[in-house]
């Protein structure tokens, strides 16, 4: 095993599309442990501690530009999370405050686990994920990026450099179900935006991919052609009914399917409750 | 601040702090994996894959190729007995010829890297023939599983016939409990250095556990080593919790030690700590109470089966524990009881703080709540009226002589005030779903909860679990020795207590806590503050009265005159004062005391005897919150009181409550070792959830210190009761909480909200 | 094994690590082969907060961290807190307030005590729980681990009137 530590980007990508297998390091929460419970043996490591541009974030008019190496600590509170409340909400479910300020979005896209906190959020946002490689770089909707679980459509030589997320209009919220209530892997969750009067919604751990409900969405804001106007009680409960209709979950060891299903059910409900209250 | 007693610093009923404190705070302390040798290998184990399996062949030449790799072990190489256990000896050190559980050993390396040891197990061979397996402890009770081992499918099965078992009541209530599979989940894993004798015939061992004298009793027997060749000493332990009263990593460290001539090192990772140790026993328990109107209980009526998994560890007597504890810590004066512990391709069950008593408790107090409800009785007067008192005769026709100070146990903790309700704006973090954002304070019921129950203290049925201490004393600076494992509870800090309530003198060094001296017993079942603290305290007496007599000779007077009063010599007339320090200047005694508690015996057939040496008993009040529609918890408080004899430390006392609590908690909301037909599903930290600081409740606790007359100190164990019935308590909570019927443990989201 | 030399900067001096396999976490640098055995392995997956030291000014799980790519960066671990010996105020309310018992978790949650107090001096009591939700500790039930951030919160307010 040898490890890489580039200091530039651009050295970053060189080095990974060389054809010696690398595997990338980013905030190490998912490798390491790979490597500790003896699961992954990878041969060359590409370390990115060093590559300092994919730590930074900017705003543009449009939208938030965020570099791979941002960490949850950092988007669970300053400017990033006054901007992006549900990227906030999200963040501050990952793991534990140590693994938050080790872990990286940029690492949630790599390693592409449906229970990927933050990917519910970047899917309703609507987000794109920044792949680069030494040939050039290239933008992917979120909605094509994930391909199945642990899945993407990124190629070996390309490295996630960032996400560039639309700015929207309208309330934003995420939710996440776990039996303990703190530092938990999340057995359903959800993100729910509205942007310009029109909700989306996406799950997280409720199928082989992050699930946007778009039949759900489209029923809702057909019949409530302005959402954010308070939705009453039962409008919420079929909208929930509707979200867990195209939910796929499983049974595993740490739920079952039927739970699931209803997990994201009420956490859906409850969030359009809330978001068209407030 | 003025206090009408005043005590001397660092004895008995003070909250001492702990001698080994400030070098843990500082990362200093050597925990068993923190040992470190010249010219060390690290050892690992070869695992089975399968539950159930025949080893059609094994080739470890591969692993001997590997480079840095000194040594492969099998069944082969195991130079004396093939099995070990602490009751019946059937748990082979290595598998000999077929596996019986996921995680069974296999083979074990040495080498010179832990990464080396890795690819060495990757590259033995092992073809295994894949069997069906016994995952159904109820077709081992009905003799319809074939036979996983010679010895068969039942370790034992007990019956308790006590009084009339045809009496029946104006109400009977009835129902079966389940109680998941827990994990001790200590934090320090596994770990053992051992260090070669030069000439090969003896060993030194370094090692985490709850007992270093069986220990070495089985590891012995299994290296073909007379016992005095095998030197245990303990390494630092963190945490037990029962899980250290089996061997695991010790035969195999040791023979790979002397198998290289150098020493070796071997730790568990978490994933491997969960197949390395037993835990605590999934059971079934079916019950019927029979009661009149008023509420008194007269007949119960149970049955309870033990999941031991594929060895026998301790399974007879968490059996026996359970079933003689059927009846909770309420007057019964006629039963009908029926146990079984089985052998399945499980994982092996055994040792686990409550042992035996959580899955009767939890079985009793759903009981009791279920009891309230059929005669609109409320659950502190449906306990209250059955509550048991000293002079009582339990199941067992033994009678009740501990002191049983149940109903004020219950009595105390009922007048602990409420939490605050949650009010419309709770903190996120306080609701249940915490961090995930799930609930608003509208989504919530609130539910409370109670649970009370009775444990045993020390070894049952005729063990005899005597403890031993060794009191040194020289010009007035005392050395204690004793092989007590200090596992975190906090013997070291009481041992010195005694030794200055004694003698009156200040400085108490600690020996080595290793197998230089008699056996401890096992650090468990509650039992170290009465028999550690027993024989320290009967050794420290031997020399002050050793000690006293010298001073009488020396000053002309008589020892019965002379007493040991705070730091001071002085007789009974007056005449005479001293302090310690200066009597005891150019004087050295040195005794040794053995203390044995009063004989008990084995059931007879009909499970009658005085099994038990002595009860302890607390009640617990959980309050908690329920998101009914997603079905998740948070414990809001845990009121209780607890019948400690006396509080010898209580600042220490505090810290067992609290933290078994913390441990009942997770029995209760979210603690279980998911297995599959014979896999295990969820072996890491990721998985196996355990309570965190933002999911512990306020603890509000009351002692009840009345000293028990059988004990050496007046103390009873407090190590067990906080973790019992705390469990039940919070089940019970869930129930009123949201109308659901909870007969499992853990309680999961889809048993309260689907 | 093809192996690797490199240096870590831990506790403010420079520390070789000398031909160490290059899958090594920090944690397992730190313990085996700097001497430094202060950081605890319970899970070996960033779900206890046993191992948590300081890189970069962060409080990070060193058992997730790689070691070798943590060249350049500055580590600090639980021996560099009273380099002279003495406990700091937290390790000392540590021991006053019962928060000890068998000790493993210790360590960790002494480092992140620190780290939380040096941000965030006076915290309430959801920001103190929120802070160490990510250190297990199977022992106390965090009763007596209130208790001490509770009694240095306290003691450093009064020494700051």
């Amino acid at each position: 095993m040898t490890v890489a530590s580039p200091a530039t980007l651009g050295d970053a990508v060189d080095i990974l599309g060389d054809g010696n297998d690398w595997h990338v390091l980013a905030g190490g929460t998912d490798l390491m442990v790979e490597v500790n419970f003896n699961h992954r043996h990878p041969r060359n490591v590409l370390s990115l501690a060093r590559v300092a541009e994919l730590r930074e974030w900017r705003e543009t008019p449009t939208s938030w530009e965020i570099g791979a190496g941002v960490t949850w600590a950092r988007l669970e509170s300053g400017p990033l999370a006054a901007a992006l409340p549900a990227l906030a909400e999200a963040a501050r479910t990952v793991g534990s405050p140590q693994i938050r300020a080790a872990g990286t979005i940029g690492g949630n896209l790599g390693t592409c686990s449906p229970a990927g906190d933050g990917l519910p959020v970047l899917s309703a946002l609507g987000a794109s994920v920044v792949l680069r490689s030494a040939a050039g770089s290239r933008s992917v909707p979120f909605a094509e990026f994930m391909t199945g679980p642990k899945r993407s459509v990124r190629l070996p030589s390309e490295l996630v450099t960032g996400v560039s997320i639309p700015k929207t209009e309208g309330w934003q919220g995420y939710s996440k179900v776990g039996v303990r209530n703190a530092m938990v892997i999340s057995i359903a969750s959800a993100c729910l935006v509205i942007d310009r009067g029109s909700v989306r919604v996406a799950l997280g751990s409720v199928g082989p991919t992050i699930i946007r409900a778009t039949e759900a969405e489209a029923w809702l804001n057909g019949i409530n052609a302005v959402p954010a106007r308070a939705v009453n009680a039962s409008v919420a409960r079929e909208f929930g009914e509707r979200v867990a209709q195209e939910a796929r979950p499983i049974d595993d060891h740490r739920s079952t399917a039927a739970y699931r299903r209803h997990a994201v059910s009420v956490i859906a409900s409850r969030l359009l409750e809330k978001g068209t209250r407030e | 601040m003025s206090q009408s007693v005043t005590s001397r610093r660092g004895t008995l009923g003070e909250s001492t702090l702990r001698p080994d404190g400030a070098a843990k705070v500082r990362g200093e302390f050597a925990f068993s994996s923190d040992m470190w040798h010249d010219g060390m290998l690290w050892g690992a184990t070869l695992r089975s894959p399968h539950a159930h399996a025949r080893i059609v062949r094994i080739d470890t030449s591969p692993a001997l190729l590997v480079p840095g790799v000194s040594a492969v072990v099998t069944k082969d190489d195991v130079p004396g007995q093939l099995t070990y256990g602490l009751i019946s000896e059937d748990q082979p050190v290595f598998a000999d010829g077929v596996v019986r559980y996921m995680g069974e050993p296999v083979a074990a390396v040495a080498a010179d890297h832990p990464e080396t040891c890795r690819r060495a197990l990757a590259a033995i061979v092992v073809e295994y023939e894949v069997l069906p397996t016994v995952h159904d402890p109820e077709e081992c009770v009905a003799g319809r599983a074939p036979s996983i081992h010679p010895e068969g499918n039942i370790f034992r099965t007990q019956r308790i016939i006590h009084g009339d078992p045809t009496v029946t009541g104006d109400v009977t209530v009835e129902g079966e409990y389940e109680v998941g599979m827990q994990d001790q989940a200590f934090l320090g894993t596994e770990a053992a250095l051992a260090v070669p004798d030069h000439d090969g015939g003896g060993v030194e061992v370094y090692v985490a556990t709850q007992w270093l004298h069986e220990d070495r009793k089985q590891m012995a027997q299994c290296l073909a080593l007379p016992t005095d060749r095998v030197r245990l000493t303990l390494g630092g332990v963190g945490g037990a919790f029962g899980a250290r009263e089996d061997i695991s990593l010790q035969v195999h460290t040791a023979l790979l030690a002397l198998r290289t001539g150098r020493p070796v090192k071997m730790q568990y990772g978490r994933e491997e700590s969960f197949f390395g140790h037993v835990h605590r026993h999934p059971a079934r328990v079916w019950m019927r109470h029979h009661a009149t109107r008023d509420g008194r209980i007269v007949n119960i009526e149970a049955r309870f089966v033990f999941d031991g998994g594929a060895y026998a560890s301790t399974s007879e007597a968490v059996l026996i524990n359970g079933i003689t504890h059927a009846q909770g810590p309420y007057k019964c004066p006629n039963a009908s009881v029926t146990g079984w512990a089985v052998r399945t391709n499980n994982p092996p069950c055994g040792a686990m703080r409550g042992f035996g008593v959580v899955q009767a408790c939890f079985a009793h107090e759903s009981q009791m709540e279920r009891l309230a409800a059929a005669l609109g009785m409320s659950p502190v007067d449906v306990r209250l009226v059955n509550a048991m008192e000293t002079g009582d005769r339990i199941i067992t026709g033994q009678v009740m002589d501990s002191v049983a100070p149940v109903a004020e146990c219950i009595r105390l903790t009922d007048a602990i005030p409420m939490p605050p309700p949650l009010g419309t704006d709770p903190h996120e973090l306080s609701l249940p779903g915490g961090s995930g954002l799930t609930a608003e304070a509208r989504h919530i019921v609130r539910g409370v909860g109670w649970g009370v129950s009775i444990k045993n203290i020390m070894y049952s049925e005729g063990f005899d679990d005597f403890a031993t201490a060794r009191c040194r004393m020289e010009n007035g600076v005392v050395t204690l020795k004793f092989a007590t494992s200090e596992v975190g509870q906090g013997f070291v800090t009481l041992a010195p207590q005694i030794a200055r309530s004694v003698l009156g003198v200040d400085e108490v060094l600690l020996d080595t806590i290793d197998t230089g001296v008699g056996s401890a017993g096992s650090t468990s079942a509650s039992r170290q503050t009465w028999m550690s603290g027993g024989a320290v305290l009967g050794a420290c007496e031997k020399v002050r009265d050793a000690f006293l007599a010298a001073v009488a000779t020396r000053h002309g007077l008589r020892p019965a005159d002379l007493s040991v009063r705070d730091d001071e010599v002085v007789d009974s007339s007056g005449a005479f004062r001293m302090p310690v320090r200066q009597a005891a200047e150019g004087l050295s005694f040195d005794e040794t005391f053995e203390h044995h508690h009063r004989a008990t015996e084995p059931l007879d057939e009909n499970g009658q005897g005085n099994c038990h040496v002595a009860f302890a008993f607390v009640a617990h009040r959980a309050v908690v919150d329920v998101d009914v529609d997603l079905g998740l918890v948070k414990v809001v408080q845990v009121a209780t009181a607890q019948d400690v004899g006396k509080a010898l430390n209580p600042l220490s006392v505090t810290g067992q409550i609290e933290g078994g609590i913390a441990q009942g908690l997770g029995l209760a909301v979210m603690e279980e070792i998911v297995v599959t037909e014979g896999r295990v599903r969820n072996p890491s930290f990721t998985d196996y959830l355990l309570p965190t600081i933002l999911d512990s409740p306020v603890v509000d606790m009351r002692l009840v210190e009345v000293p028990e007359p059988l004990s050496p100190l007046g103390a009873k164990g407090v190590g067990e009761p906080p973790c019992i019935s705390v469990t039940p308590a919070i089940a019970n909570a869930i129930r009123a909480a949201t109308g659901r019927v909870i007969n499992r443990v853990p309680v999961r989201p889809q048993d309260i909200c689907l | 094994m093809n192996n690797e030399t490199y240096t870590l900067s831990v506790n403010g001096t420079d520390m070789p690590v000398h031909d160490a396999w290059v899958g090594e976490s920090l944690l397992y640098v730190l313990r085996e082969r700097l001497g430094l055995p202060g950081a605890k392995g319970a899970c070996e997956q960033g779900e206890c907060g046993s191992c948590t030291v300081i890189l970069d000014g962060e409080a990070v799980c060193s058992c997730l961290v790689m070691a070798a790519a943590a060249v350049g960066r500055s580590v600090a671990t639980v021996e560099g807190l009273n380099p002279d010996g003495s406990l700091t105020d937290v390790q000392q309310a540590f021991v006053d307030e019962g928060a000890v018992q068998c000790g493993f978790c210790t360590p960790g949650l002494v480092v992140a005590v620190h780290h939380l107090l040096d941000s965030t001096p006076v915290p309430d009591a959801m920001q103190v729980k929120e802070a160490l939700s990510g250190n297990i500790c199977r022992c106390t039930g965090y009763g007596r681990i209130i208790a001490a951030v509770d009694r240095v919160v306290e003691v450093r307010k009064g020494s700051r009137a």
